[in-house]
């Protein structure tokens, strides 16, 4: 009997924690809320897709986890931990169908037992949800023993399906602009959710894709490494041309609400890009990094909006006077906190930032910075007649800022300074016994990220016509700091991967805006979790990551100074 | 003579100087916005006395809330900004037992037990969430670079938020209101509000008791090992995963009887309100020297009285319109002041410059 439970300890373990974590789905309202769009239409709808998702995901784990070798061990813990997730939730309809929840939880309402009942009575509910959760789990424990192959073709197209599922709004007014791929959308979608031939096809398309890839893709990637060097610079040249014309069109193709999504991540990435030489490669933690983005922002608004009536300068006049302001307010504010380390560091530029806000928020200084009204009338960019007035417009402008930015990154990480930043990054006593003035390299960093993100506060407000101190508050450069980290610190490309993923994506998810922070605190812990390098990271990060890694799970105590520690 | 003069040269930098100039003039204008308000006269003693008062009632609030971030840093030199939902996560559970107490009548006929049983319910849910926090987010990470669990707590933080605000809705409560804190206390001349005089008896006791508690107890001494050498404490016997989860424990109940008492204090709960005090009693501890356990109480009470007062004293002298709203620009510059010139915050001399 012991022996039994020992090995079905994991299922019944990770059972309990996805049962928990299905009935707080439930009950913080994620299951009611989605349970609104189908994905499949009129088959499943999202809601029942997150639970299922649960039950599956963890008999998958409670599979891996199976001490004994013997498949049948497998597919019991992973049957027992689907069992276990559908029996807590099945716990949950019938404590509330006896006990008042939503006393205290608000979402516990009857429309969620309803759902989670599959609209049966609650004793015919409660073996549904047993019998379904018991079913997912078996099937994932089946799913871990196929082939690698076989787990491919079922996975990615099953992503495929619930990510056309989860963004039909943006998918279906975008590929309504396409002209004759236009069908596209009457073959895939209804009003709500994807046909159902639609999503069978959608999962044979995706399959056979990669069946073909894993058959043939490692011959056309050997392939392509025979090529001569020449005819492989050709061929990298092309590429790059390739992309570029694809970022030049890609607003044109993507409609207003995707360009708007795709300024918004520019925006970020010149920030993040910013942000990056003061803490990917100087390795100081800037927490009050948006007073540069607001600094930016008022001087471009303070010298061309009429409606303060100081100045009347163009946009191209002011931009280069709020680049300057922002470099030297990174001086000043870099200044006082040269001596700091590590989290005085980070606590005293959080200070910063938040000063800058009150002081522009505060009724005192409302006659020169429009208090919290703000400035408005700030007039677009413009280029002879061509003004950059729409999202899909602004974008060139926003592509170019980011392409010059990254150029001056790559320069700057790749110079004299660069190296100096990344040694003092390592440690600073030996930066400064090689010869590095650790004061001007300090400011340097502080300036360059401020100029930055001065370059991308000016065009915010452009883009905006209007500034407002709430646009500038802490959780923005806090935004910042994980977007970085996310991508992978100190990586170029990193940055633009982390923009996306957590600027672009929630933009994109703006419909479940109640969930959309959730989602995201729940995705940084994951992330920091399991690739703590970051989704992009650069070269020499991932390598120190990975020269540590059998240590990391050994050992128990925490290294102090060790290489990868940035104090 | 001379030879001197040239080291002293030789030592002081250009920023060194800047430095000063910077923290000079704010210090000359804090000092002229002070006589000229004094001179004015426009605040009689009472009012002095009021700001005082509550400034010490959100100051001790501050420190119980700072104990914990500092305690936390004193093991893993980690900025658990996750701190602020443990704070917000007991008052918000305890609001429902509270609000059951008071439509029942109960809360007027027992206040002194009601009392007690939302204290319990709220420490015991901020004492679960913080022990959780460690176990799943931070546990894993104990050997990863510095900025990584960062992340994760910033990541922890908004997913707590966000899962109370699913749990128990967006709206603000309002906490019933205990007849016997309504109210105020007379000392001749004086009056204190019966609730801020219960805010600042109350977080002097906890605070005295935690104190206590961290140096004369064997599990103290040992949170206090573990903050000094977890190598050194290893090889002495001590568990460092117990112990580590201990501060946790010890730092989520003194969170979660804060906000029972901000709650009490501020009448309301909501899912966000964790976020301004709890960046606040970071600042705090960071003020009085980040690891520091009594530096973290001096700030707290530091941070709440500058708030409060000044305002009032420094801008209002200066002709400056609103000061009230400028209370949180004051409260930060005073923490880089106190950077400028004493880098390692009031009392942080412990913690040497290498380990911060």
């Amino acid at each position: 009997m012991k022996k039994i439970y020992s090995i079905i300890e994991q299922g019944i373990k990770i059972g309990l924690i996805g049962g928990v974590s299905a009935v707080l789905l439930a009950l913080i309202g994620m299951v009611e809320a989605f349970s609104q769009r189908d994905i499949i239409s009129n088959v499943i709808s999202m809601g029942h897709t997150l639970l299922l998702l649960v039950a599956v995901f963890m008999g998958y784990l409670a599979a891996k986890r199976t001490t004994r070798t013997e498949p049948l061990w497998t597919l019991v813990n992973s049957f027992i931990s689907g069992l276990m997730v559908g029996g807590l939730v099945a716990l949950l309809v019938m404590v509330g169908s006896l006990i008042n929840l939503r006393k205290v939880f608000v979402n516990a309402m009857p429309v969620l037992y309803e759902l989670l009942t599959f609209q049966q009575r609650t004793q015919i509910g409660v073996f549904l949800l047993l019998g379904a959760g018991a079913l997912s789990g078996a099937l994932a424990g089946l799913f871990f023993l196929s082939p690698k192959l076989i787990r491919r073709m079922l996975i990615l197209p099953l992503t495929g399906i619930v990510g056309a599922g989860v963004l039909q709004d943006m998918l279906r007014p975008t590929f309504a602009l396409w002209g004759p791929i236009a069908i596209i959308n009457e073959w895939l979608f209804t009003a709500n959710g994807l046909t159902l031939y639609g999503a069978i096809s959608l999962f044979i398309v995706i399959a056979a894709i990669i069946y073909f890839w894993a058959r043939k893709g490692s011959a056309v990637r050997t392939g392509l490494q025979r090529l001569s060097p020449a005819s492989q610079r050709v061929l990298r040249i092309t590429s790059f041309l390739l992309l570029f014309i694809i970022l030049v069109a890609l607003p044109q193709v993507l409609g207003i609400f995707l360009s708007e999504v795709l300024t918004i991540v520019g925006l970020y990435v010149l920030l993040g890009l910013g942000l990056n030489i003061v803490v990917g490669y100087a390795g100081l933690l800037d927490l009050g990094y948006v007073a540069f983005f607001a600094i930016g922002s008022y001087t471009a608004a303070i010298l061309t909006s009429p409606e303060l009536g100081f100045f009347h300068f163009s946009f191209w006049s002011a931009l280069p006077i709020a680049i300057i302001m922002g470099i030297i307010s990174g001086v000043l504010l870099g200044i006082p906190v040269l001596k700091m380390r590590g989290d005085y560091l980070a606590i005293a530029t959080l200070g910063f930032g938040e000063i800058i806000r009150i002081l522009v928020l505060s009724d005192f200084l409302r006659p020169w910075l429009g208090g919290a009204q703000g400035v408005g009338k700030i007039p677009k960019a413009s280029i002879g007649s061509f003004e950059f007035g729409r999202p899909q417009e602004i974008y060139y402008l926003i592509l170019a800022g980011c392409l010059l930015v990254i150029f001056i990154s790559i320069r700057l990480r790749d110079s004299r300074m660069g190296r100096a930043w990344m040694a003092m990054r390592e440690d600073e006593d030996v930066a400064q016994a090689m010869g590095i003035n650790l004061v001007a390299t300090k400011l340097l960093a502080f300036a360059t990220g401020a100029g930055f993100s001065a370059l991308s506060g000016a065009i915010f407000a452009s883009k905006l016509s209007s500034v407002y101190p709430h646009s500038f508050n802490v959780m923005i450069s806090i935004n910042i700091i994980c977007l970085i980290i996310v991508g992978g610190m100190g990586s170029i490309p990193g940055v633009i991967v982390g923009s996306i993923a957590l600027v672009g994506l929630p933009e994109l998810l703006r419909e479940f805006a109640e969930y959309r922070l959730l989602v995201y605190g729940a995705a940084l812990v994951a992330m920091m979790l399991l690739k703590p390098e970051g989704l992009w990271p650069a070269e020499i990060r991932r390598r120190e990551l990975h020269e540590g890694g059998s240590k990391t799970t050994e050992e128990v105590l925490p290294t102090e100074g060790g290489p990868s520690s940035h104090e | 003579m001379l030879k001197q003069w040239k080291r002293l040269k030789e030592r002081i930098t250009p920023t060194d100087i800047v430095m000063w100039v910077i923290g000079g003039a704010i210090l000359a204008l804090i000092i002229w916005g002070s006589t000229a308000t004094i001179a004015a006269g426009r605040y009689s003693s009472h009012h002095w006395f009021d700001f005082i008062i509550f400034g010490l009632a959100q100051g001790s609030i501050y420190a119980l809330i700072a104990m914990g971030y500092t305690l936390v840093y004193g093991v893993l030199r980690m900025i658990n900004f996750a701190h602020s939902e443990v704070f917000m996560s007991g008052p918000y559970t305890a609001y429902y037992v509270a609000a059951a107490f008071y439509s029942s009548g109960f809360l007027d006929r027992q206040p002194i037990i009601c009392l007690v049983v939302i204290f319990l319910v709220a420490m015991t849910t901020s004492t679960l969430i913080a022990f959780l926090l460690e176990r799943v987010a931070y546990r894993p990470l104990r050997t990863a670079p510095r900025l990584i669990p960062l992340i994760t707590a910033i990541g922890a933080s908004f997913f707590l938020q966000y899962t109370f605000r699913g749990l128990y809705g967006s709206g603000f409560q309002a906490y019933p209101v205990v007849k016997m804190m309504e109210g105020q206390i007379v000392f001749g001349e004086f009056r204190i509000l019966r609730i801020h005089a219960v805010v600042i008896v109350a977080a002097a006791l906890l605070l005295v008791a935690l104190y206590s508690f961290i140096q004369r107890t064997r599990v103290g001494k040992a949170i206090r090992a573990v903050s000094e050498d977890k190598e050194a404490s290893l090889l002495m016997g001590i568990n460092i995963d117990r112990m580590i989860s201990t501060t946790f424990v010890i730092g989520g109940m003194a969170a979660g009887a804060a906000g029972v008492l901000y709650a009490l204090m501020f009448k309301q709960v909501h899912f966000f309100m964790g976020f301004i005090p709890g960046i606040k009693a970071f600042t705090a501890a960071v003020l009085g020297g980040i690891g520091n356990i009594p530096g973290a109480m001096l700030g707290g009470i530091f941070l709440g009285l500058v708030e409060s007062i000044g305002p009032s004293l420094f801008l209002d002298g200066l002709g400056i319109v609103a000061p009230y709203q400028l209370k949180d620009a004051i409260a930060f510059t005073m923490l880089v002041l106190v950077l400028i010139f004493r880098p390692t915050g009031i009392l942080g001399e412990r913690l040497a410059v290498k380990k911060a």
